[in-house]
This record gives C-alpha cells, sequence and structure tokens, in this order.
C-alpha cells in the first residue's frame, strides 16, 4: 500500500484538476505504523542484516591486527583501524613458493575477462543476429542444441575440452582459457542478443535490404548502434561470470596464469603457516571487488541480466 | 550475397558462415564432447583416455566407492534443502517486496548482492564466520551463553548445512529477483476481485497466486536444479570436501579423478551419472515447455 504522504499528493491533484468530484476518494489511507507494516519491514530488515553480515565482517577483519582478532569478536569493530592486511594480501601474500599477492592473480584476471568479454559478446551479437535476422535451414536445431547446452554439467565437456585446446595448442595457455569462456558464455549470450534483435522492427531490417544493405552493413549500421543497451547487459554477465569462474581457470590454466579466483582460494586454504585471517579477508573482498562494482554501478541492468537467463527461449 | 543462386546451400551465405562459431561450438563440444565422454565412460582409461571397452566396469566400481555414495547423499540432501529453501525464500521475500514498500530498490540491492560474487568469495567468508574459535560460535558463548555448539565446518554429521547456509545466501537474491518478476506480471484485477470476495490475502497467494506463478516456478526449479548439481567452487573454498569426506560432491569427485587421481575413466563414469541426473529433470521440463500441445 503507498503511504499516506503520497496518497495525500494524489489526492490534492485530483482534487485540482477534477474539481467536481468532491470528498475523501481512493483506498482509505492506512497508519505508518500498522502491524502489517511493522510485520513487513521488521522482516525485511532483519533478512537484511543476514544479507549484509558477511560483508561487514569481511570488512572489519581486514582492518584489524591479528591479536586483536584472536582476542575480540568478529563483530566488534577495529579498536585500531589497520591497512597492513589490505597491503599483504595485494602484494607480498604467499601461495606456494610464490609470494607476489594477490596482484599477479588479479592482472591474470584482467588479461582473461577482458579478452573473454570482447570476444563472447562478438560471436554471440553476430550468432543471435543471424538467428533473428537471416535464418537458414538447421539454425533452430543447433541453437537448441546450444541452449541445451547450458544446462549439461561443465564436468562432462572438460576433458574433451583438454584435448580439443592441446591440439590446438592452447592448453594451459591464458588464450585456450579466453577460448573456454567464450564457449560457455555463448548459450547465455545468443539467446539474449537473439530475443533482443528479434523485437527489433522488420521494417527497419527490410528497409535496409531494400537500400543494398548485406549481412554486415545491417549489423554494424543499424543493428548496433540500435542495441547499446543490450550490449551492456551482455558485459555484465560475462564480467561477473569470467571473473568468478574457478573450475575452468583450475583446470585449464598453469600456475602462473591461475586467476585470482584460484589464486585466492590457494592463500587462503594453504595448509602450511599460520593462518592470517585478516590478509586472507582482505584478498577475499579485493577478489570480490571487481564484481560489485559492476553489480552496484549497473544496478537495474544487472537484474535484467540475469532475469534474461531465465526467460525462455 | 551473388544475384543468382545457384545452390540452396549458397543461401544466405553469410549468415552460416557467421554462424559457424556456433555450429562448431553446440556440434562439435556441447553434443560431441558429451558423446565423447560417455562413450569413453564404458573404457578403462586410466592417465589417458585409451578406447579399451570393459563394459559397465567404472559404474560398478563407482557405485561401489564409499566417497562417491557419500558425495551424492551429500547433493541429495543439499539439492532437496537448497530447493526447497530457496524458493520458499525467494518466494516469501518477493511476496513482500511486492507490497508496495518504500526502499524497494536498497532492499533488493542487499539482498541480491551476494549473488555478484563468486562461490569461492562465498565460501571463504562463510569458513571465516562459522570459524568455531572465532566465529559466530565464540561470540555467542562469550555472550553467555556457554554451552552453545554451532561449529558445522568441524562436524562431519552437519558440515552439509554450513554449506547450505552459503549456498542460500548467495543464491536466494536470485530467486527473489525471478518471483518478484513473476508476481509483478500478474493482473491487479486478480487482487482486486480476491479482495472483494473477501479471500483472505494468505489464501489469494496459496490458491490463486502461486498456481498462476506455475511457469516462473519451473523455470526457477530447472535453473536452481542445473545449478546444485554443478555445486563445487562453494565446497572447495568453504571446506575441501571435510571434514574427511563428509563434504564431497560429485563434481570434486570428478575433478578429482580427472585431474589428481588420473583416473579418467571413474571421471567420466561419474561425470555422465551427473549428466543424467539432469537430463531426469530437463527433459520433462523441455518437454512441457517447448514439445507437446498446448497446455489447457
Amino acid at each position: 500500500m503507498a503511504n499516506p504522504i503520497s496518497l495525500s499528493v494524489t489526492a490534492a491533484a485530483i482534487g485540482t484538476t477534477r474539481a467536481e468530484l468532491s470528498g475523501p476518494r481512493g483506498a482509505r489511507p492506512k497508519r505508518a505504523i500498522s502491524p502489517r507494516n511493522v510485520f513487513i519491514y521488521g522482516t525485511l530488515l532483519l533478512v537484511s542484516v543476514y544479507y549484509l553480515l558477511p560483508l561487514y565482517v569481511m570488512i572489519v577483519t581486514s582492518l584489524k591486527g591479528m591479536p586483536e582478532i584472536r582476542l575480540g569478536n568478529i563483530f566488534a569493530p577495529p579498536v585500531e583501524v589497520t591497512f597492513e592486511p589490505w597491503v599483504k594480501a595485494w602484494a607480498t601474500a604467499c601461495t606456494g613458493l610464490n609470494c607476489e599477492g594477490l596482484s599477479r592473480g588479479f592482472w591474470n584476471s584482467v588479461r582473461i575477462t577482458v579478452p573473454s568479454v570482447v570476444l563472447s559478446i562478438a560471436i554471440a551479437s553476430v550468432n543471435g543476429y543471424a538467428l533473428a535476422n537471416w535464418r537458414f535451414k538447421g539454425a533452430d536445431f543447433f541453437f537448441t542444441v546450444l541452449i541445451f547446452g547450458a544446462f549439461i554439467p561443465y564436468q562432462v565437456m572438460l576433458y574433451p575440452i583438454v584435448i580439443l585446446l592441446r591440439e590446438l595448442g592452447l592448453f594451459g595457455s591464458l588464450w585456450g582459457l579466453v577460448l573456454v569462456h567464450s564457449i560457455f558464455g555463448m548459450p547465455i549470450l545468443t539467446l539474449l542478443f537473439r530475443n533482443y534483435f528479434t523485437s527489433v522492427p522488420e521494417e527497419l531490417f527490410k528497409a535496409a535490404r531494400v537500400d543494398g544493405a548485406g549481412f554486415w552493413g545491417i549489423y554494424f549500421k543499424i543493428m548496433l548502434p540500435m542495441s547499446l543497451p543490450i550490449f551492456v547487459v551482455a558485459m555484465i554477465i560475462q564480467i561477473t561470470g569470467v571473473w568468478n569462474d574457478f573450475l575452468f581457470g583450475v583446470v585449464y590454466t598453469k600456475p602462473d596464469v591461475y586467476p585470482m579466483t584460484v589464486q585466492l582460494n590457494n592463500i587462503v586454504n594453504s595448509v602450511q603457516g599460520v593462518k592470517e585471517y585478516n590478509v586472507n579477508m582482505a584478498a577475499t573482498i579485493i577478489t570480490g571487488l571487481v564484481p560489485l562494482i559492476v553489480y552496484f554501478v549497473s544496478g537495474k541492468l544487472f537484474v535484467r541480466g540475469i532475469a534474461a537467463g531465465a526467460v525462455k527461449g | 550475397m551473388a544475384s543468382e543462386r545457384p545452390n540452396r546451400l549458397y543461401r544466405n551465405l553469410t549468415a552460416k558462415i557467421a554462424a559457424i562459431p556456433m555450429i562448431l561450438t553446440a556440434v562439435c563440444v556441447f553434443l560431441g564432447g558429451t558423446a565423447w565422454t560417455v562413450v569413453y565412460s564404458f573404457t578403462n582409461s586410466k592417465l589417458l583416455p585409451r578406447a579399451k571397452f570393459v563394459g559397465l566396469d567404472q559404474y560398478e566400481r563407482l557405485w561401489g566407492t564409499h566417497r562417491w555414495v557419500v558425495s551424492i547423499e551429500n547433493l541429495m540432501i543439499y539439492g532437496i534443502c537448497s530447493l526447497v529453501l530457496s524458493l520458499v525464500i525467494g518466494f516469501v521475500l518477493a511476496a513482500l517486496m511486492d507490497q508496495k514498500i518504500r526502499f524497494e530498490n536498497t532492499f533488493r540491492t542487499i539482498i541480491l548482492y551476494p549473488f555478484a560474487l563468486s562461490f569461492i568469495v562465498t565460501g571463504l567468508v562463510w569458513q571465516w564466520l562459522l570459524n568455531p574459535d572465532l566465529g559466530l560460535q565464540s561470540v555467542v558463548r562469550s555472550a553467555g551463553w556457554v554451552s552453545f555448539n554451532f561449529d558445522p565446518l568441524y562436524n562431519a554429521d552437519i558440515v552439509i548445512f554450513g554449506v547450505l547456509i552459503a549456498g542460500i545466501w548467495q543464491g536466494s537474491g536470485l530467486i527473489m529477483v525471478l518471483m518478484l518478476a513473476g508476481l509483478r506480471g500478474i493482473d491487479e484485477s486478480i487482487w482486486k476481485a480476491a479482495r472483494v470476495d473477501g479471500i483472505p490475502l494468505w489464501k489469494t497467494y496459496v490458491f490463486i497466486v502461486i498456481p498462476m506463478l506455475r511457469p516462473v516456478f519451473i523455470t526457477t526449479l530447472v535453473l536452481i536444479t542445473s545449478g546444485i548439481v554443478r555445486l563445487y567452487d562453494l565446497i572447495v573454498a568453504q571446506t575441501s570436501g571435510g571434514p574427511g569426506i563428509a563434504s564431497e560432491v560429485p563434481a570434486k569427485y570428478v575433478y578429482d579423478y580427472m585431474f589428481q587421481g588420473q583416473n579418467l575413466g571413474q571421471g567420466f563414469a561419474a561425470s555422465t551419472m551427473m549428466l543424467l541426473a539432469v537430463l531426469i529433470v530437463i527433459i520433462p521440463w523441455a518437454y512441457l515447455e517447448f514439445g507437446g500441445k498446448k497446455r489447457g
């Protein structure tokens, strides 16, 4: 139910425009503090605490020194704020013999994510365009296989792809992983682009055809400029997806090109050495920072992106 | 494009060429790769794939392995709990958010943000929160409840529920968003009609709205299921399968046998079983959604 203030505003607006309708109209205004509201907001606030708590604990832990962590409680804010764990996590934390910190994993992830996003979106947008506007015989079959592929457990395809990458000479390299991400990003992105391009008015496409534009001409001059929002949605899906990937990173790359998630897990779950919880939490936040920034900046577009995954073809 | 049309194959040629990556992916990787794995699951491949067929040996070994049975049990417990909880939590939250509340965007942002994080980050955070000596348990104990006992990550009996808490935290926001989109699609007149007829709110939800949201529920169900079967990163980060083998899952079994145990055949057989599990859910769904006749 709308709150009383906005209700009275709308009532006033109605009153001025339609003077002949007198007397109170619309739903009966509700009190702001009703048992119903207390229940709704109470529940949502409680739920919000559950969702926010881990983030809060991550941040406060990463700002404490180890002695304080051992003695205190994990929910307490730091008595003495220190950024040392962040510096250590970024620059000197060890995985095995390597002590360069997370920075290496971070740059690996950047070098993996950027080409993966570009390549997969380029492929998927052309696929979607061909499926939506240049339907050819058999296209539906390939598309159906592609969509089903999105549900097949990755584990089934792990080893055949190892063989494939070995044949191509890409196994263990960054580019091999880029290719894998492009392959597994294809179903959802192709679906996204196909659905979007299908909604573009056909007259536009036909007019361009009459004017002599071909496959690529229409794609670059008409479809691409018209569909920037959907490209942004696709970028959001891919950036978070590729950045957060762990399985492909651990299977298809070697230690020196491990993406950030793999390196993070190796740092935190290493068995040797004393556990430094503050460094671990700083490292965890740093790894989560990129998708979190994408999430908070993109807002509604992020929601649109994940909803696209649930829309049936 | 050529002005004459000599052959059907050359019609739409550019489009076909442009679709080659998709065709290759669909046929070579998805179809071919899956078939390859299924075929090689009947061989006794060890370090390298070898085409020496041994029938169902790998499957017999698989089901005779204690670790695999534990993995399947864990996946069942995790799967059923996660399915029920995320559907219930997701729906209740969506219903609450649908009451024309203020700060809807803020609440949605808060509930959905864990979904942007990776399972590795999720697992590590909850590993820390559930740390028995310094985490939640110690806080409650030092607050006065000395006998409070909650150490799922160190207790083989309940470790999978420790993972479940983290999994729900990460994934329920997505379900809420999908459910909310479904609820927003329900016509205002339905609510009005139910109110005019004096049907209590909860009855409206249970007997009118939920049946109307059936497609949303089914789609969500399929999404959650295919996600559950893949459960891997979270386990690796949060428990590494421990204590002992108490929180092993099939996806981890596959990885360990394929890439560490050098027992490819076992890995192939296990992944084929995973495929089977997904197909059992997907095929009826696909039949309902795309195939068959229109539902009345």
